[in-house]
């Protein structure tokens, strides 16, 4: 098998915006002094009228993308996931949520796999936050090919919407000529029938890995990409959790307040499913090579398929 | 428009205030008093806006920085014609378009959604760096409290309006000098506020907030100039209006019974009558 060509999903966010760009005048973008990370430099350098580098300021730019929201610009505005969700919490809810600006929050460095600067940037609560705020859009794409795709979809989308990427480079798993991106549906990645697997973001990847494992242990699992964690699609959960009775999420974020719990949400109220939630287990993450702590918190594909085999 | 018809404008925004506050029997009645006079120039003489079309693109924009002293701006909106004055008394009531702070997807006029204090300052810088974007002639003008700049969000946004030399915005402190635990110089001083807007690149006013001759020169003043936003400090009398709530902390945010409600609004249509001889 030929090496898998891997892209960080922040890298892709940068391509999609320069892309639009072209397209579209009242797109503009806005950073926190991090547009080298986030990859809004890209757009920086393709627009420099369009792009606004707030410094480090981030309720401020939340402020700022509001206002041009109300004048009919598309804003973009960008920081790690830490501070566009965590820092400017309030402002995304009060400037942006409550009078349901259109405003797209591209928020990079999501999770553990941040890496070596550790615990004070690796955001495993974003999830949480910005699925609480009433009328938020929730993306988090799994690869380059979802990444760039949802933010055409949010682009066209009118209303706040949160946009999660990483930093580590990640295999890309879609294939760009078959692939749709539909906001709030869910995609069966593989079919099967004694467990279904919920994956997001980074983890299905390893989602896919952990079912093939299984697959020669004789389990057949069915493989669940959510991207859209709000609106969460409900339909599918509960077909496939109908079908096969046992429900796991994985997902590069905490247990409390992310995909799992979305994931519960909907089963405890209508059809009552045992689950078991993978992820962030209420700690704090560390520092260290992205890949390495993605395995110590047991979200490779090795641990998953451990975990589910145990578990069923 | 004459000084005395701005007078006569404002007392009955200062009635429109107490009635609202009153009815709702809850608000902000001091900070509205004291920016009556600035809400009147603004939506009487200032700006560019039209309650038939409260959303034409060209208007210029307000944002109530200050959004708990929406009463004020309330009465202002009703007073210019963008909904009807009757409607006042609905402040705050279940099921009312008239939310407790200004909430801009309900509220005809309303520009932005403000309450958080900090926040409507930078959705109004946002706001004046579109215009400029697109080469709009139109400006933005914002309110915001002597108590609400301790906010440190205020001085982001300042940074950055500096920084882009937006001359288009005009920021507006309603220097009462009272917030909710007392006086500002005691809770926290903001002081000097002239010289901390100064060194953030403004253009900076000082003005006797309640007087029209000082208010239509500053406003002057801030139209002609280029390469900086301009700082308005309206030196002002919390409670203005009303006798027994002048320069009381305890009026910032609390509503009139029934006997003040109507002492507060003899004295103001005594007021009214009085500016009606002159």
């Amino acid at each position: 098998m030929s090496e898998v060509k891997k892209i960080a999903t922040r890298e892709s966010y940068g391509n999609a915006l320069v892309e639009l760009g072209k397209i579209h005048e009242e797109l503009v973008v806005l950073d926190a002094d991090l547009a080298g990370a986030t990859k809004t430099g890209m757009f920086k350098k393709a627009f420099p009228e369009r792009f606004f580098d707030c410094g480090i300021a981030e309720a401020n730019m939340t402020g700022i993308a509001a206002g041009f929201a109300a004048c009919g610009k598309v804003p973009f505005m960008s920081s790690f996931a830490m501070f566009a969700a965590g820092r400017a919490f309030e402002q995304v809810r009060n400037s942006i949520g409550y009078p349901h600006l259109n405003v797209k929050i591209g928020a990079s460095h999501a999770g553990i796999s941040v890496g070596e600067d550790g615990a004070s940037h690796q955001c495993n609560e974003d999830i949480a936050l910005m699925r609480m705020i009433p009328g938020m859009v929730v993306i988090n794409p799994c690869d380059d090919v979802e990444a760039r795709a949802a933010v055409k979809a949010a682009y066209e989308y009118d209303g706040p919407v949160y946009l999660r990427f990483g930093r580590l480079a990640i295999p890309v798993i879609n294939d760009e000529n078959k692939y749709e991106f539909e906001i709030g549906k869910g995609i069966v990645l593989k079919e099967g029938k004694d467990v279904t697997i919920i994956a997001t973001g980074l983890c299905v990847y390893e989602a896919l890995g952990a079912a093939r494992m299984l697959e020669e242990d004789g389990i057949d699992a069915e493989v669940l990409n959510i991207h859209t964690i709000k609106p969460l699609d409900e339909a599918l959960v509960l077909a496939s959790a109908a079908k096969t009775k046992k429900v796991v999420t994985v997902e590069e974020h905490s247990v409390i307040g992310g995909l799992g719990s979305a994931v519960c949400d909907v089963l405890c109220e209508k059809a009552p499913t045992q689950v078991m939630k993978i992820g962030i287990q209420d700690v704090f993450g560390e520092s260290g090579p992205a890949v390495e702590l993605i395995q110590k918190y047991g979200l490779d594909a090795e641990n998953i398929y451990k975990k589910v085999k145990a578990y069923i | 428009m004459e000084n005395l018809q701005l007078q006569k404008i404002a007392n009955e925004i200062r009635k429109g205030i107490v009635t609202a506050v009153y009815s709702a029997k809850s608000g902000h009645p001091g900070g509205s008093l004291s920016a009556a006079d600035i809400f009147t120039y603004l939506y009487f003489e200032e700006m560019n806006v039209d309650p038939v079309h409260p959303r034409k693109p060209d208007r210029d924009r307000f944002v109530l920085s200050k959004g708990h002293v929406a009463p004020g701006l309330y009465a202002a909106l009703a007073h210019r014609g963008f909904f009807p004055v009757a409607d006042l008394s609905s402040l705050r009531h279940v099921g009312s378009y008239l939310q407790g702070h200004p909430d801009m997807k309900c509220i005809p006029g309303v520009d932005m959604s403000t309450g958080s204090l900090g926040q409507g300052f930078s959705a109004a810088v946002g706001m004046a760096a579109a215009g400029k974007l697109d080469n709009q002639n139109y400006r933005v003008y914002a309110l915001a409290g002597d108590g609400e700049i301790q906010e440190g969000q205020i001085w982001e946004a300042s940074m950055f309006a500096g920084h882009r030399k937006l001359d288009n915005l005009v920021l507006i402190v309603d220097n009462n000098g009272l917030q909710i635990d007392g006086k500002i110089e005691e809770v926290c001083s903001p002081y000097p506020i002239d010289k901390k807007f100064e060194a953030f690149n403004f253009h900076v006013i000082t003005i006797d907030g309640h007087d029209f001759d000082a208010i239509r020169g500053a406003f002057r003043e801030a139209r002609k100039i280029k390469g900086m936003p301009t700082a308005i400090i309206a030196n002002t009398v919390k409670g203005k209006g009303v006798s027994f709530m002048e320069n009381q902390a305890s009026w910032h945010g609390s509503a009139p019974n029934e006997e003040q409600y109507k002492a507060a609004m003899e004295e103001l249509e005594k007021a009214g009558e009085a500016l009606c001889q002159k």
